[in-house]
């Protein structure tokens, strides 16, 4: 399984391949009312990026301008060669089934077992009879049953995604998203929905993931504390713009305030 | 209320504020619908033109035409009414199934998260809304013309009538599905028929199979009458009894319906609990 392979094939200086270069994405929902204003950012090839900032401010729109799960308005996002914003049709699924993602509310089809949601993972790659005929190639079976061991879910697989607890789920999602054998992975608010301590485990297991597929990891998260503690990179973002960029250590408490704005709740 | 005074924020004044439920505008107008209703009743009623005879006679006819089909032949049943029955079920059974499969296209056509043309959504509708307007009877009528009487032309009536009710509920249950799994799977790559098939798919299933059923259970019912128009089943057998004035012999066939549509009734019950 190469997703525990180490991450020795790629070497650190050829990372310019592997990074993802968004340059003046902007999306207006309703023209002349900017949700992303002319972001430009380079997220490097390795790594987890956490993009902080308040409800409402665009993170949201960003993440999913990358993998066109929302078309932006104009703009380029560069990755592997590709400009994704310029993608359809089946050129756009093929660079999506390269893109993990995970999402708030887990987005499991609920009524599918663990496994069959892991396998909709490779639905991108698989014909669409076998999926039809549950007929998946056994290396993707087998392949399922190696990422549920290794997020903790080995005894699930037959159970129906709809039975299993909120971090069980996200467990799942992941899981998914690893299934793709991705070269990035997506998680839009991939806590909001968990207690702490899950949430922790959860963030955990993103970044060990990533870490291990040697891939960048592109986090949008409410908790501040939580970005700080697992991410490389901060961002931040306010009313459509980046206000902020740097590592975790240097984000300050007068960043917080230009991110977030107000003034008391700091203390 | 002797305390009213001592109420915080009571009016300063003593003046106590009103509160109506509608204003005198809404309250002619509610006044006005009610006297409306009461003269719609009363010019549907002069309309019905009640023949004073035959309704004294009402109850004394009602129990002459039970007593003429007193003792219920039962000897008629294996001679005819048992294949009468088989072909009533039979109809309904295929009727149902071709519905579906001729429905759910339709209801991908309909749904507005499926097909994104406005045009394509209306002639959909346009689909359901014809074939479900005009009765069972007026289509076994028609297609008895086309293909001769049988229980052919009872099933194809019974498959076009129900596609209508069939496609409308099954459009909607697929407008129903969260969009979130789908969402995933788009972000996965998958194309647009895997994502029909693993998204869509489960989450309408449950509300299909419920919908088939109820739809068997109301197509028994309808199926049986068919007969009566040409259409094939135990309607042909009642249609025979009554105008050979074989009163025995009709009562045997609406016994059987009764029994049908019970046990229709309790069989589609037990397996929809366990569905949903």
């Amino acid at each position: 399984m190469d997703a525990s392979a180490p991450s020795l094939e790629t070497p650190a200086g050829n990372d310019a391949g592997r990074s993802l270069t968004i340059r003046n994405l902007r999306k207006e929902y309703s023209p002349g009312k900017p949700v992303l204003k002319d972001v430009s950012v380079t997220i490097a090839g390795r790594g987890m990026t956490a993009i902080i900032g308040p409800s409402g401010t665009g993170k949201s729109t960003l993440i999913r301008c990358i993998n066109r799960l929302i078309d932006p308005t104009s703009g380029e996002i560069i990755f592997r060669g590709q400009d994704l914003a310029k993608l359809r049709g089946k050129e756009l699924r093929r660079a999506r089934r390269r893109i993990g993602m995970v999402f708030q509310e887990y987005n499991l089809v609920e009524r599918l077992t663990v496994i069959e949601n892991l396998l909709c993972g490779r639905l991108g790659y698989v014909p669409v009879w076998r999926a039809w005929l549950r007929k998946f190639p056994a290396a993707d079976v087998d392949r399922a049953f190696h990422l549920l061991d290794a997020v903790g879910l080995g005894d699930f697989a037959n159970q129906r995604a709809d039975q299993l607890s909120g971090g069980q789920r996200q467990r799942v999602g992941i899981a998914r998203a690893l299934m793709q054998e991705p070269d990035l992975i997506l998680a839009d608010e991939p806590t909001s929905s968990l207690d702490p301590k899950t949430s922790v485990e959860i963030m955990e297991l993103i970044a060990q993931r990533a870490g291990e597929r040697d891939i960048p990891a592109v986090v949008n998260i409410h908790n501040v504390e939580l970005g700080r503690r697992f991410a490389d990179r901060i961002i931040g973002m306010s009313k459509g713009e980046i206000v902020f960029d740097g590592p975790p250590n240097t984000l300050q408490d007068s960043d917080l305030l230009a991110i977030y704005g107000g003034q008391g709740w700091l203390e | 209320m002797s305390a009213a005074g001592a109420l915080p924020g009571g009016p300063a004044g003593g003046e106590l504020r009103r509160w109506q439920r509608f204003t005198p505008l809404e309250r002619v107008a509610r006044t006005g619908f009610y006297l409306f209703a009461l003269l719609a009743v009363l010019w549907a009623l002069r309309t019905i033109e009640i023949i004073p005879e035959f309704l004294y006679d009402a109850p004394h006819q009602t129990v002459d035409l039970f007593a003429r089909m007193w003792p219920i032949d039962w000897s008629w049943y294996p001679k005819v009414v048992h294949a009468a029955l088989m072909e009533t079920l039979h109809i309904a059974t295929l009727g149902t199934i071709l519905a579906v499969a001729l429905a759910a296209p339709v209801a991908l056509l309909v749904a507005t998260n499926i097909t994104h043309s406005v045009i394509l959504n209306t002639f959909g509708k346009f689909i359901l809304v014809a074939t479900r307007s005009v009765h069972s009877i007026m289509w076994a009528l028609f297609f008895v013309a086309v293909f001769g009487p049988g229980a052919l032309a009872g099933m194809l009536a019974i498959a076009v009538h129900s596609i209508g009710f069939t496609g409308k509920f099954l459009s909607e249950a697929i407008e129903e599905a969260r969009p979130g799994p789908i969402e995933a799977l788009k972000a996965v790559g998958a194309p647009p028929l895997a994502i029909l098939i693993k998204g869509y798919w489960p989450q309408v299933k449950p509300a299909f199979l419920a919908l088939a059923i109820f739809r068997w259970d109301i197509n028994i019912r309808e199926s049986a009458v068919l007969g009566l128009v040409g259409g094939g089943g135990l309607g042909m057998a009642l249609d025979t009894a009554l105008s050979n004035l074989y009163w025995d012999q009709a009562g045997l066939v609406l016994f059987v319906i009764f029994v049908v549509v019970i046990a229709t009734e309790i069989v589609t019950t037990t397996i929809r609990s366990r569905i949903l």
